[in-house]
């Protein structure tokens, strides 16, 4: 950021704003972990506090909410400064709906506990521990108001959305195979959907950290990776597709 | 809103209805302009802003040559009011001033009738006959959205008037001649928010004929009313843009630290 203001209180304010999103970021990072814990190791009890955990979350984006509205109708931000305290609005906004993904991914977690184990729920975790690595590294580079690093995490939602192919492909093969599995693998398919849109997000976050720094919209085409819209698996082929097979629990 | 400088199909590429070409000032040997090339594009607004002493007035003063009243004060470069030199010596310095209207930071009515503050100024180009004078004068008061709080008293002293109302008769009083470019030199420093919203609105209005160049050390007067803004600093003109990126994504160090407040 640039040199201090003259009027030192506008300086503490914008600090303030900055730090409310951090705090934001780290829980948002919690809540992601603790869902993929509550997957991968079948903890129910962290699964509901994770769910719990949510109305943290939601209080700190009505904080951001009310002090970005004091500032702009208070100070009139300009450049840089209007920029910085929008782009606080548009982050807190996209970190508040990843918990709500990281919420959603808890709640299944706990229906999903009640059935046998699904041997594809090793992968849906490993998907949320990337995207959980990317939202780290978005939430760096905006306290580093680093552009080019947000640059860099927007590229990587690419992973993101090859690994939610190749595991939309594996769910609907074991649903082929046993109709029994159609449950929890509707649960961790969805769950990876949740997780694939957490990473959308976070690209999102990218483009804000990008425009707050840059003061331009990043205009590079980014890959679109989700195909699963036009994902047609034909049963008598299945052997024949890609089914890395999940570790399964 | 920055719509009303979006939205109109403006580019940089306007016609130039006033351009400073390497314009330099000087006053008792101080080099108060150092070589300012600014184009004024024609039925824009153009905000000229910069801390107190970057040169801001003294530039305004030089596009109509306020400046020749007082002595020791020299100007080198070009003034093309379309495409004429205004600095050059065979200038009329009376039609420039006509063609070229001034409002100052603190009204400046005649002391007289509101009928005459208006009147006198055309009286001193045109001989009208009565009836035409006091069409002139209606036109320019409604021009100037004063007709309505006034036309009951067109007999009582322009001095009466409150400070919005005196600013207003002072534009009007300047529309009365018919100028192309309007210039104001922080018109609104004086008064209350509805005057100077009403100042602003009029500004507005006034832009679909009109040329207007303003002065302001209120940046958000600056990013509200105008269509270009100029940011000066120690007599050097730092950055001309379009007023919207100005004011959200300016390329000048210096320009950013000013309009956010980090100038020390």
């Amino acid at each position: 950021m640039a040199s201090e203001h003259i009027v030192k209180s506008y300086d503490d304010e914008l600090k303030h704003l900055k730090a409310l999103l951090s705090r934001m970021g780290g829980l948002v990072e919690a809540q992601i972990a603790d869902a993929m814990d509550a997957v991968g190791r079948r903890d129910s009890e962290l699964a509901r506090r994770t769910v719990d955990n949510d109305a943290k979350i939601d209080t700190l984006e009505r904080e951001v909410d009310a002090s970005v509205v004091r500032m702009l109708a208070l100070r009139q931000p300009m450049a840089v400064d209007l920029r910085s305290i929008l782009a606080a609005l548009k982050i807190s906004s996209d970190l508040e709906r990843i918990g709500d993904y990281a919420t959603n991914a808890a709640k299944r977690a706990i229906a999903l506990n009640q059935m046998p184990a699904a041997r594809p729920a090793g992968s849906v975790p490993r998907m949320g521990r990337l995207v959980q690595s990317i939202v780290k590294d978005v939430l760096d580079a905006y306290v580093d108001g680093d552009a080019d690093k947000a640059v860099a995490v927007w590229r990587r939602d690419e992973e993101v959305d090859e690994l939610y192919n190749s595991l939309f492909r594996e769910l609907l093969t074991y649903m082929m195979e046993d109709p029994r599995n159609i449950t929890p693998c509707t649960h961790l398919l969805f769950m990876a959907k949740n997780i694939e849109r957490m990473g959308d997000h976070a690209t999102n976050v990218a483009e804000t950290v990008y425009f707050q720094v840059r003061g331009q919209p990043l205009k590079a085409e980014r890959p679109k990776g989700d195909s699963t819209s036009f994902t047609v698996i034909n049963p008598d082929a299945k052997s024949g597709q890609d089914s890395k097979s999940g570790q399964g629990v | 809103m920055i719509d009303g400088n979006a939205g109109d199909g403006h580019d940089m590429n306007g016609r130039e209805k006033v351009a400073a070409r390497n314009l330099s000032f000087f006053y008792n040997g101080h080099r108060a302009l150092n070589r300012i090339s600014l184009p004024i594009y024609e039925r824009r607004v153009t905000a000229i802003i910069g801390p107190s002493g970057c040169g801001k007035s003294t530039l305004l003063r030089v596009l109509n040559r306020i400046y020749d009243l007082y002595p020791n004060q020299r100007a080198e470069g070009e003034v093309l009011l379309d495409g004429a030199d205004i600095l050059s010596p065979r200038q009329d310095v009376n039609l420039l001033r006509a063609k070229v209207g001034m409002v100052f930071q603190k009204p400046t009515p005649f002391p007289m009738t509101i009928y005459d503050n208006i009147a006198f100024g055309m009286r001193l180009y045109e001989r009208l006959p009565r009836a035409e004078m006091d069409e002139r004068v209606e036109s320019a008061l409604r021009r100037a959205a004063l007709w309505d709080e006034v036309k009951d008293k067109l007999g009582a002293g322009g001095l009466d008037l409150s400070g919005g109302q005196q600013q207003r008769l002072c534009i009007a009083r300047t529309i009365a001649l018919k100028p192309e470019v309007i210039l104001l030199d922080e018109p609104c420093s004086a008064l209350d928010p509805i005057s100077t919203a009403k100042i602003e609105e009029l500004i507005d209005e006034l832009k679909s004929d009109y040329t207007i160049a303003i002065v302001t050390h209120n940046m958000q007067q600056a990013a509200r009313t105008s269509n270009f803004t100029a940011f000066m600093y120690l007599g050097e003109l730092i950055e001309f843009d379009r007023t919207d990126t100005i004011f959200t994504n300016p390329r000048e160090k210096r320009t950013q630290d000013y309009i956010t407040g980090r100038f020390g």
